[in-house]
């Protein structure tokens, strides 16, 4: 049961776009995390059940709307065309857009709950050795927030690998474009082709348990880290 | 204009944080009172981690002046601040912890020397340890020397050693005296024990539910009958004395002071020091002539000044001025009204225990 260039190609595209998204959401995820670990502000529960919504709404729900939002009658839809980008559906960029908001409470939440974690002392420490606020969040609040990261970038990694609903509504099954492996997998099933489908499948399980499995044993690691104060 | 001028106002939850202040530019002042009085605050106030309404002016530097509209952020004060438990970094080595504020600091303002700040705290050895390998008094002694290693013009101490055992206390204390004798640095000293006042205090402030209630020498008000200190049961006098002679046959160092003089056991100071001395009031006793015979060898001719309230009814408090140096006595009221003691008489002092401090 060999891959096919098409299977190879999906896994590929699936890694490709895993790290793209992993990376922009820690980009985009860190700042958002700090605000809602600090922030005193009456909007902090309503961005955060923004944030959430990812993990109660059925994927489609949310690939529907970012469908209606980047097409052309949409408002970024209009946008992005007005740019000279073209339109994000069926595209690997729209991909990378959709997944970002799939995955992003799964890399906030991580990031977040370190910062609560950590308190306020440390960074009062830093701010009476003469640290600037930049100085206190790169020197002080990432590297203790570390632990956080390493869940979030897995966690946000995993999500991503494993995200169908949403790929299917936004980015349709172009082999090479936007076919990941989970809508691969969903090919060769409804194909019959179950052993192809096996293929994918097994790695696919195989992967995510180390995932897993490296996941609880840095979270072992985390619980030493985290007691030495 | 040297000087620490502090003028705070913070509504807190219990009670409005009122204080206004002018003390010391050198030494040790002490911020004392019960827990949940307000002290804490008032020195995250002074640090600007706390943001109270308000003036704060240390040695001729505004810090904030709510009038001129001027609040330097914690990070642009020339401050170091030591919490309650060391808060080391748990992320750096003892090295890079010392390093963290030392390297913020431009090389023309570095007033202490990173080997002093090693030999002042005995931290020398424990550099390339883990924050974590540290006993508690030793990641103390390290969060002490971070903040000098700043060359701050204040140092404020926020109960420094509420955090350890009475043995991690006794072991860091001689390093916190030796701040005090060999550093110019101004410190602000939030404590609750008396006997940390006692030995590390120049200056005393007392602080209840938010407000002053006294604020001056430590030796003056440890004296004063009106002050919730006389209440405590370690209520005692301090007296700066200097050393005059020791008596090789029995092993005795004298120690002078301007109402007299004691004698204690044999300590190896050069003649001519100087020495703090405690005298608690539970250990000085009131006799009516200097001729009775008894095992107590120190004895000052003492005026009685006045009577206060003790922790128990059974006792009481006789405040007594040995030719100018302040002294109090605790006594059973009953033995007050056998001995007829009245405010004015001339008495005997009989100290049966003197402590040396520094």
């Amino acid at each position: 049961m060999a891959l096919t260039p098409d299977d190879w190609s999906a896994v590929w595209l699936t890694l490709k776009l895993a790290s793209l998204v992993t990376l922009l959401l820690l980009i985009v995820g860190t700042p958002i995390a700090w605000w809602l670990a600090r922030t005193r502000s009456r909007l902090r529960n309503v961005i955060g059940a923004v944030v959430a919504l990812p993990i109660v709404l059925p994927p489609t729900v949310l690939g529907f709307y970012l469908l209606i939002v980047m097409g052309p009658q949409g408002p970024v839809g209009q946008l992005t065309e007005s740019l000279g980008l073209g339109r994000l559906p069926f595209t690997f960029a729209g991909l990378v857009v959709a997944s970002v908001f799939y995955s992003l409470p799964f890399v906030v939440q991580p990031i977040q709950n370190a910062f609560m974690a950590m308190g306020e002392r440390p960074l009062e420490v830093a701010a009476t050795l003469r640290a600037s606020p930049w100085e206190r969040f790169v020197h002080v609040a990432l590297p203790l927030a570390r632990p956080g990261f390493i869940t979030a970038a897995v966690l946000g990694f995993a999500h991503t690998v494993g995200e169908f609903g949403v790929v299917l509504m936004i980015g349709g099954n172009i082999p090479g474009k936007t076919q990941v492996l989970s809508v691969q997998i969903y090919n060769h099933v409804e194909a019959i082709e179950y052993a192809q489908a096996h293929g994918l499948a097994a790695g696919l399980v195989a992967f995510s348990f180390v995932v897993l499995l490296a996941l609880y044993t840095l979270g072992g690691a985390r619980n030493t880290l985290g007691t030495g104060q | 204009m040297s000087g620490l001028f502090l003028q705070c106002r913070l509504p807190l939850a219990d009670f409005v944080l009122d204080a206004d202040l002018t003390l010391p530019a050198k030494g040790v002042t002490a911020l004392f009172g019960p827990s949940g009085s307000g002290k804490t605050t008032l020195l995250r106030c002074v640090a600007g981690l706390a943001r109270a309404a308000g003036r704060v002016d240390i040695n001729g530097e505004c810090w904030q002046d709510d009038a001129r509209r001027i609040f330097l952020p914690t990070h642009q004060r020339p401050l170091g601040y030591v919490f309650q438990e060391a808060s080391l970094f748990a992320h750096l080595s003892v090295r890079a912890n010392l390093e963290f504020g030392l390297k913020r600091i431009p090389a023309a303002e570095r007033k202490v020397g990173w080997d002093a700040a090693m030999d002042l705290l005995g931290i020398g050895h424990l550099l390339a340890r883990g924050t974590d390998t540290l006993s508690g008094g030793e990641r103390q002694r390290v969060a002490i020397a971070r903040a000098l290693l700043t060359s701050p013009r204040l140092l404020l101490m926020d109960e420094p050693l509420a955090a350890l055992d009475a043995r991690r206390k006794q072991e860091i204390l001689p390093y916190l005296e030796r701040l005090h004798d060999e550093l110019a640095i101004p410190i602000l000293y939030v404590s609750h024990s008396p006997d940390e006042v006692a030995r590390l205090a120049d200056h005393l402030v007392l602080l209840d539910q938010g407000r002053v209630t006294a604020s001056g020498p430590t030796a003056e008000l440890l004296a004063r009958l009106d002050l919730p200190l006389a209440l405590d049961e370690d209520a005692a006098v301090l007296v700066e004395t200097q050393v005059v002679g020791h008596d090789d046959a029995y092993h005795l160092t004298r120690l002078a002071f301007p109402g007299g003089s004691v004698t204690v056991n044999r300590k190896a100071l050069a003649v001519g020091a100087r020495a703090r001395i405690k005298i608690q009031a539970r250990d000085v006793s009131i006799a009516l002539t200097g001729d009775n015979r008894s095992s107590i060898v120190n004895r000052l001719p003492a005026r009685i000044r006045s009577f206060g309230d003790a922790a128990h009814p059974a006792q009481c408090l006789v405040s007594l001025d040995a030719c100018g140096t302040p002294l109090l006595a605790r006594i059973t009221r009953l033995s007050r009204d056998q001995l007829g003691l009245r405010e004015g008489m001339s008495v005997v002092a009989q100290i049966k225990s003197v402590a040396l401090l520094a």
